[in-house]
């Protein structure tokens, strides 16, 4: 296993509606996302637990790409993944912006 | 390991009339003041739907006739009846029906107790042991849910990992020691075994008390905290 | 029944659970926010799930107030480790207390993780025992299998312990898997890639023949819930009595149907109109087929 931790942003215009909770499954390909609150100022940090080593950059990458288009800050998004590959990754993170605006 | 008279002889120096029906144990034994019923298996049998309902038969018939009475189950089992027919006509409502009557057994006032004498395995094991108030085992038993190499196989987990966990873990390697670690199996019987048994009888618990010594033996500390967690959330 | 269908088989423990419930009415026990999760996986390098696979909490069905259990068929096979049957067990606890109308256990698992081998099947014996103790509280049980790892393993004992057990179609319960009756004794005994071998043997609808399960539903969380509510209050008595009818009727299953080789010989036995079709028919005519099959007494 291999764990990840680092922090992107700061967001210039957050959105500010986005609550906490879980979304996906921790099976072959795929991925669990818990999003939790947390005063960040305004940085979003990311805690990847990850049974695929060495892919580091496209981890920074995904995340990072996520982070800005949906805006997203104090926020701690933890993952635990089972060997997702960046597609799957950015549709449960777009999976749990959906699921969780409008949740604050 | 024992065979089956060689150990009702040590268990019940006062005199027993424990005998095989196939591969199926049961009969009584005297030992202080007391009577035991006592039911089991021998010759590593396989628990599938037939020894199964025999089981039962001899429990219900316990129940009928012996209101009250402490059972002994002697454990020897491969584990359960690896066959089309008896998944066909149920394993699972069979072995269940067994647990069922021991468990009315046990809110009928009998106490359950269980030793592994030789062979414990997976769903057999639960099936006629686990489910007794307290189980023991002789020294030289052997209790496991599977071999290692053919984990190994299945989990695709190297050999060598498996067997290296082992050596520093109870959690998944088999060995008698590895239950008394986990809370499963309260002791190994070294003494003789008459005392021993008249020890176990002297307990007298019908509370599952196996997540509390799992976690005093330091072998499963996360089971108790978390059903605890559950049941004051 | 309403709304739009829904495949039980297709959804996740948590989308079962949201769905079957009265609406917004689940309440998680140690959500995963909590991160109970294993300790003993990452020693084999294996990822976690912070609810270490199975979902637990309380809600609503109909208005009755339920426990309830969902094992999650992705991860590890829905197996059972330590923390998994731990909140299991823990739960069942928790019924006996606070005395609710039914606990509903969603079973989608493949037995003891053996990553955890000796931890798991010691959990599966004390879901067990508590299961017993709810039992005798008074508090029915209801078991629903319909899920892709079917419920298997010394989970597939613990199922027939409870009071009820709802099955789909899709659903298989048997405590010995396909592969490794075939491992063990070889592919002419079971060869397990033959699907339809499979489910006649450990398939829904040879359980519900055979009086195993209760009730039989389509793949869908509507009829599951439905079945659910029929069984609220229904708790089944655990006596000498109800054993020695339970007894009776095994023998007399053993003795009818001991030498047939196969599920279909079974079902001509019991009086099904058109056995050999029985795997194709949908549920309304399932049962129409077998309407008049003598339900056995279990307890």
């Amino acid at each position: 296993m291999q764990t990840l931790e680092f922090e992107v942003g700061p967001c210039a215009n957050p959105d500010r509606s986005i609550g906490s909770g879980l979304v996906g499954v921790v099976g072959s390909g795929n991925l669990e996302v818990l999003f939790e609150p947390a005063d960040l100022n305004d940085k979003v940090k990311f805690v990847i637990a990850t049974s695929v080593h060495g892919f580091d950059e496209t981890w920074h990458a995904v995340t990072r790409s996520c982070a800005e288009r949906y805006r997203l800050a104090n926020l701690v998004i933890t993952i635990n993944d089972a060997g997702a590959t960046p597609a799957v990754v950015s549709l449960r993170l777009m999976q749990a912006v959906e699921e969780f605006r409008g949740g604050l | 390991m024992l065979e089956w008279k060689e150990l009702c002889d040590q268990l019940f120096p006062q005199g027993h009339t424990v005998s095989a029906h196939g591969l199926v144990l049961h009969g009584e034994g005297r030992i202080g003041n007391q009577t035991i019923a006592v039911v089991g298996t021998t010759e590593h049998a396989a628990i599938g739907v037939d020894i199964a309902l025999e089981l039962s038969a001899a429990v219900i018939d316990i129940m009928n006739r012996q209101a009250g009475i402490p059972i002994l189950m002697l454990v020897d089992t491969q584990g359960q009846q690896l066959s089309r027919r008896d998944e066909l006509l149920g394993n699972s409502p069979f072995l269940a029906h067994l647990a069922k009557c021991f468990a009315v057994a046990r809110t009928r006032g009998h106490q359950l107790l269980s030793v592994v004498y030789s062979e414990a395995v997976s769903g057999g094991f639960l099936s006629l042991g686990m489910i007794a108030d307290e189980t023991y085992a002789v020294p030289g038993a052997q209790i496991r849910v599977m071999a290692l190499p053919a984990m190994s196989r299945i989990t695709k987990l190297p050999l060598e990992e498996l067997e290296a966990l082992c050596r520093s873990s109870p959690i998944l390697g088999p060995g008698a020691h590895n239950f008394v670690a986990l809370g499963a199996v309260e002791e190994i019987w070294e003494g003789p075994l008459d005392q021993c048994l008249l020890t176990a009888l002297a307990k007298k618990n019908n509370l599952d008390k196996r997540r509390e010594l799992g976690a005093s033996c330091g072998g499963r500390t996360g089971a108790a905290r978390i059903a605890q967690l559950v049941r004051e959330h | 029944m309403s709304g739009a269908h829904k495949s039980f088989l297709e959804r996740t423990a948590r989308q079962r659970i949201a769905d079957l419930l009265d609406a917004d009415s689940f309440m998680e026990f140690l959500p995963p926010s909590e991160r109970h999760f294993s300790p003993h996986l990452p020693v084999l390098g294996q990822p976690v799930a912070f609810d270490d696979g199975i979902v637990i909490g309380d809600g609503f069905l109909a208005g009755a107030k339920v426990l309830i259990a969902a094992q999650e068929p992705a991860f590890m096979g829905g197996s059972v480790g330590e923390i998994h049957g731990a909140k299991l067990t823990g739960l069942l606890e928790r019924a006996v207390q606070q005395r609710p109308a039914a606990v509903l256990l969603l079973l989608d698992t493949g037995g003891v993780r053996l990553h955890e081998a000796n931890a798991g099947l010691i959990a599966i014996s004390e879901i067990q025992r508590a299961v017993f103790d709810v039992r005798q509280a008074g508090i029915p049980v209801i078991v629903l299998i319909g899920g892709s790892n079917g419920c298997y393993g010394g989970i597939g004992i613990v199922a027939k312990c409870c009071d009820h057990m709802i099955i789909s179609e899709e659903g298989r319960l048997s405590v010995s898997g396909p592969e490794v009756i075939e491992a063990a004794k070889g592919v002419e005994e079971f060869d397990a890639r033959d699907r339809a071998l499979v489910w006649r043997t450990m398939g829904g609808k040879h359980r519900y023949l055979m009086g195993d399960a209760d009730l039989i539903v389509p793949d869908d969380v509507n009829a599951f819930r439905d079945a659910a509510i029929s069984l609220l209050g229904a708790s089944r008595p655990l006596t000498l009595e109800s054993v020695m009818q339970e007894h009776a009727a095994l023998q007399d299953r053993m003795q009818r149907f001991s030498d047939c080789a196969d599920a279909t010989q079974i079902w001509q036995a019991l009086g099904v109109a058109d056995a050999k079709n029985v795997p194709l028919a949908e549920i309304p005519e399932f049962l129409e087929m077998s309407a008049h099959v003598r339900r056995e007494e279990h307890a």
